[in-house]
């Protein structure tokens, strides 16, 4: 009985322990804390690229402050969101398993309306986050619409960029009416990720954004009436494109690497990513030829950023806000964005950073398919989140069935 | 062997023993133990989400609103229908396929030819199949590259529906070339326990054909022991996920995927759907298997008829050419298409329609090497101990039953199979859910349970009918000269089953390391493995990196499979007799 009494009470000491959450705002505190801490960081493990950078990080972390850093490849970031859930309907709120997750978008939202991430703004209390362009990029601060509250930290930006084969194609159509005029003379040549692919998605965003009657509209919660009034021309578009689409819109690629696969095998013309050097990226890992280039839509593209976040039950907290804020760094960045790394666009101010490390990204060489920032044409915000929701399930009502 | 002992009856009289109590009993309850909690826990951690109960997310009434709207979901009557398809068409090709060949090849050098082939055709792993057919036959695959453009006139690939079609023929292809390998193992263990020759014998003698002889005479207890293996491929190929992914229809998709889809939502009040869909996969899977206990009761009534009708059927050369053909055109997709992702694993830029990629390089395999050393490893060990606690768990437990005589444990294990019907992610919720709650996740023991849970149904379904089908007089025999149980376990049962035993350990070997979502989310991330590493990477969708992986995948349960063939073999090379069937 009393063995099962000091059991017990080492639980629950161990736990109020591990209960004071370390503040970012006193960062020396923080470091301390972390030093010897294992950080168990889940992240999307799809691109051997992405991992070789996180290796990368693992041993500057380990070097610089002694963090173990471990990234856990999962397939889908919806894993890591169920093992959050079990974890918390288990009652397990302290020494949970994962400590720092890389998420965006409605994965976030669903996470911070469930209460399942930790829950004080840590991330703009960084040190690093000074550097953070909030007024250059103000997707850095909202996520899908929904205010970030510093819940999680920025870590890339993402920008819609299309992609076609010189050798193929001459000039590309740059908006959705000339996309549909082009795919009458080119039928089959086109297609796009089956939603609820984000990519997919993205692309429906990037239509319905053209054709809208009104855009601006778009960044409030949708009710029946807007939503029916705002995606009127989108369906009647998507209505004249999809028989002239890739297997004539029987059959979607599953994701961006089928796309990507698509435009390789030339069994289609035109392809489009959400990363605006990963056309580069691809050319130097022989999945594209090298006469690959890129465009975006006169009317600009969709943009958005993708974030760190550590779950309320997170082990090593101070270890994940050591590795969040390494992520963050100048010289992180800059790595991150050589295409011969990653390529993934930095979330910082480069212009404001000091002049050692603006040398950093000025010496970046962005690679052959990749347009220059200044070309990237104007950043399209996300629609409010629930625009994109309906989006979803009137294209699988209309489409998803089969004809 | 004693010729004495080869004429027993058909149909063996059990004989009747008293019921004596053994220690043994420790095994099926360790088994119940071990296996029943985790097994609970799974199925009700999907069902009550099903029913509107979900608490963390804020569901707490029962409801069946989640049922209501998986009918309201679009396309919903489509995706069932594929579902219950793709696994009757599956399962009845595969045992078309199969037993046709066995019936009119077997004893033959083209019989002992494909039997040695069964050990790559195994190992590969059904998404490494699945993934090797696509590249082979899409129209931007291997062979639309070696006939074009001369012979098909394309410079770029056709825009024809082959992967992907929506009634699902090419997913149900690939799921067949995979299940024949599947079940021609299950028969070979499965041959020499029904004593085929002298039944062949006497049925040549009465003036019978080879294949109506087979089918006749052998094929009625070959499949009394192949029963629950095809159960077993009815219930996966309703509910495959990763072979549906990679060539099933998508507009709309089969059962599993959309659930799996659901599952994956970010919106997760989407979860009860999910999980109203993983009952309704329950359902399906249990439906296949009725319809095909009435096909089964329907081909026995009208087998009978024939076989006192008094024909011989005895031309039979095109039914013995159509078979060989057909399998071994099944074993040469797989092979082929082996063989094109071992080629994409090396290629450089390869545009169609060239037959050969513009360069060769050694990057893909450079770069995995690197990350491959420790989930190749933790594989091995998790894979290793699964497997071999999972065997002697079943023999245990079979032995016990053997001891006093009973089947009721058996029976109570049958229950262990419903993880086998319920989609893993809807079954895995609830599980981690009680390993979190005994702070037991992430843990080596925690994962080799997890693994328990899935490997021990296919260990014990391979093992327990060639069990039942020894002779029990063997162990008479031995019993009247003066031997106890023991040793009649130790020197008769085991030597004896010796080929059904490292099938069966090979097969949970295969099982173990082809898991991902149990290892992911049991193993909290701490134990990768080839697999995890394997399905987190091609998630990229760069061919390059998928086919390497897959190789990769398929080599460790290749090594199990080649040793199980040989081991047998090995020990007994002295005693001749031993090496029976084939």
């Amino acid at each position: 009985m009393f063995r099962i009494f000091v059991a017990v009470s080492a639980l629950f000491f161990s736990g109020t322990v591990h209960a004071k959450t370390p503040d970012p705002e006193n960062w020396e505190a923080v470091v301390a804390e972390a030093k010897g801490e294992t950080v168990y960081f889940y992240a999307w493990g799809g691109e051997t690229r992405i991992n070789a950078y996180i290796n990368w990080a693992a041993g500057e972390v380990k070097e610089r402050f002694g963090v173990t850093l471990k990234q856990v490849k999962v397939a889908d970031t919806a894993n890591v969101v169920s093992k959050i859930v079990a974890e918390k309907a288990a009652g397990r709120d302290e020494n949970g398993t994962v400590d720092l997750v890389w998420i965006n978008g409605e994965n976030f939202v669903s996470l911070k309306e469930a209460d399942l991430l930790l829950g004080h703004p840590w991330a703009t209390k960084l040190p690093n986050y000074r550097f953070v362009d909030e007024e250059g990029k103000p997707t850095v601060k909202t996520d899908f619409t929904v205010p970030t509250d510093g819940l999680e930290a920025p870590w890339g930006m993402a920008k819609l960029v299309f992609f076609y084969d010189i050798a193929r194609l001459q000039s590309p159509p740059k908006s959705m009416p000339a996309l549909l005029e082009w795919a009458m003379d080119n039928p089959g040549r086109f297609t796009y990720p089956q939603p609820p692919d984000f990519l997919g998605s993205t692309f429906l965003k990037q239509a319905l954004y053209e054709l809208a009657p009104d855009p601006q509209v778009l960044m409030q919660p949708a009710d029946d009436e807007t939503f029916s009034r705002q995606t009127q021309p989108l369906f009647v578009f998507l209505d004249e494109l999809h028989p002239l689409l890739w297997r004539q819109g029987r059959a979607f690629p599953q994701n961006y690497g089928t796309m990507r696969r698509l435009l390789a095998d030339s069994e289609v013309d035109i392809s489009f990513a959400f990363n605006p050097a990963d056309a580069s990226s691809a050319i130097s890992a022989h999945e594209l030829p090298d006469t690959v280039r890129s465009y975006v839509p006169e009317a600009g593209s969709i943009a958005n950023s993708h974030f760190l976040a550590i779950p309320f039950n997170a082990n090593a907290k101070a270890g994940a806000m050591v590795v969040a804020d390494f992520l963050m760094s100048p010289e992180a960045q800059a790595r991150k964005q050589d295409p011969n790394v990653w390529g993934d666009p930095t979330v910082l101010d480069v212009a404001a950073l000091p002049e050692e490390d603006r040398a950093r990204f000025d010496a970046l060489d962005l690679g052959v398919a990749t347009l220059p920032p200044e070309k990237l044409g104007l950043a399209l915000p996300e629609p409010h989140a629930s625009w994109m929701e309906r989006l979803e399930t009137e294209w699988a009502r209309r489409y998803g069935a089969g004809q | 062997m004693g010729a004495a002992l080869r004429s027993r009856p058909i149909i063996p009289a059990r004989p009747k023993l008293d019921r004596p109590r053994s220690r043994l009993i420790a095994f099926p309850i360790t088994v119940l133990a071990l296996l029943v909690l985790p097994v609970a826990a799974g199925l009700l951690g999907a069902a009550l989400p099903a029913f509107g109960y979900l608490p963390v997310l804020g569901l707490e009434d029962f409801s069946l609103k989640p049922f209501v709207a998986l009918l309201g979901a679009p396309g919903i009557g489509v995706s069932l229908a594929l579902s219950l398809c793709a696994g009757l068409c599956t399962t009845t090709l595969a045992f078309l396929v199969v037993t046709g060949f066995v019936a009119a090849w077997h004893g033959t050098r083209v019989f002992r030819a494909l039997r040695r082939l069964i050990a790559p055709l195994l190992a590969a792993p059904h998404a490494a199949a699945a993934f090797g057919l696509a590249f082979l036959i899409a129209p931007s695959g291997l062979l639309m590259r070696a006939l074009s453009p001369w012979a098909s006139g394309f410079d770029r690939p056709p825009d024809w529906l082959i992967v992907h079609d929506p009634a699902g023929l090419t997913m149900t292809a690939g799921l067949v070339v995979k299940e024949i390998p599947f079940l021609f193992l299950m028969a070979l263990a499965a041959l020499p326990q029904v004593e085929a020759e002298p039944r062949l014998k006497m049925a040549r003698a009465l003036g019978y054909g080879r294949v109506a002889a087979f089918l006749f005479a052998v094929l009625p207890p070959l499949y009394a022991q192949l029963r629950l293996p095809i159960f077993a491929i009815i219930a996966y190929a309703c509910s495959v996920v990763d072979v549906a992914l990679i060539l099933g229809p998508t507009t709309p998709a089969p059962l599993a995927v959309r659930i799996l889809e659901w599952q994956a939502d970010p919106d997760l009040s989407l979860r009860s759907l999910a999980a109203a869909g993983a009952l309704a996969q329950f359902v399906i899977a249990f439906l296949a298997i009725s319809l095909w206990l009435a096909l089964e009761w329907l081909v026995a009534r009208i087998g009978a008829k024939l076989t006192t009708s008094g024909r011989r059927f005895r031309r039979d050369g095109f039914l013995r050419q159509l078979t060989g053909v057909t399998m071994s055109l099944s074993a040469g997709l797989v092979f082929a298409g082996l063989a094109t992702l071992a080629l994409w694993s090396i290629a450089g830029f390869w545009a169609f329609p060239d037959v050969w990629p513009n360069a060769l390089t050694l990057d893909t395999w450079r770069h995995l090497g690197a990350s491959l050393s420790r989930p190749l490893d933790n594989a091995l060990l998790i894979a290793a101990l699964s497997s071999f606690l999972a065997v002697v768990l079943a023999l245990g437990a079979l032995e016990y039953e053997a001891r006093t005589g009973g089947t009721v444990t058996t029976r109570a294990l049958v229950t262990l199979y419903l993880p086998l019907l319920v989609p893993q992610i809807a079954f895995l919720f609830g599980l981690d859910m009680l390993l979190v709650a005994l702070r037991f996740d992430g843990r080596l023991l925690a994962v080799i349970l997890a693994h328990l849970v899935f490997v021990f149904p296919y260990v014990l379904l391979s093992l327990s009918q060639p069990w039942q089908a020894l002779d029990p007089r063997y162990a008479l025999i031995a019993r009247s000269l003066g031997r106890g149980a023991d040793a009649i376990f130790w020197k008769i049962r085991l030597p004896m089953l010796a080929r059904a035993i490292a099938t069966a350990t090979a097969l949970g070997f295969a099982v173990s390391i082809s898991l991902y979502l149990p290892t992911l989310l049991i193993g909290a991330g701490r134990w990768p493995t080839v697999t995890t590493e394997a399905v987190a990477l091609s998630s990229g969708g760069d061919r390059r990196i998928t086919a390497a992986t897959a190789l990769v995948q398929a080599c460790l349960p290749f090594f199990a499979f080649t040793l199980a063939a040989l081991l047998p073999a090995l020990l007994f090379r002295r005693r001749a007799a031993m090496r029976a069937g084939g």
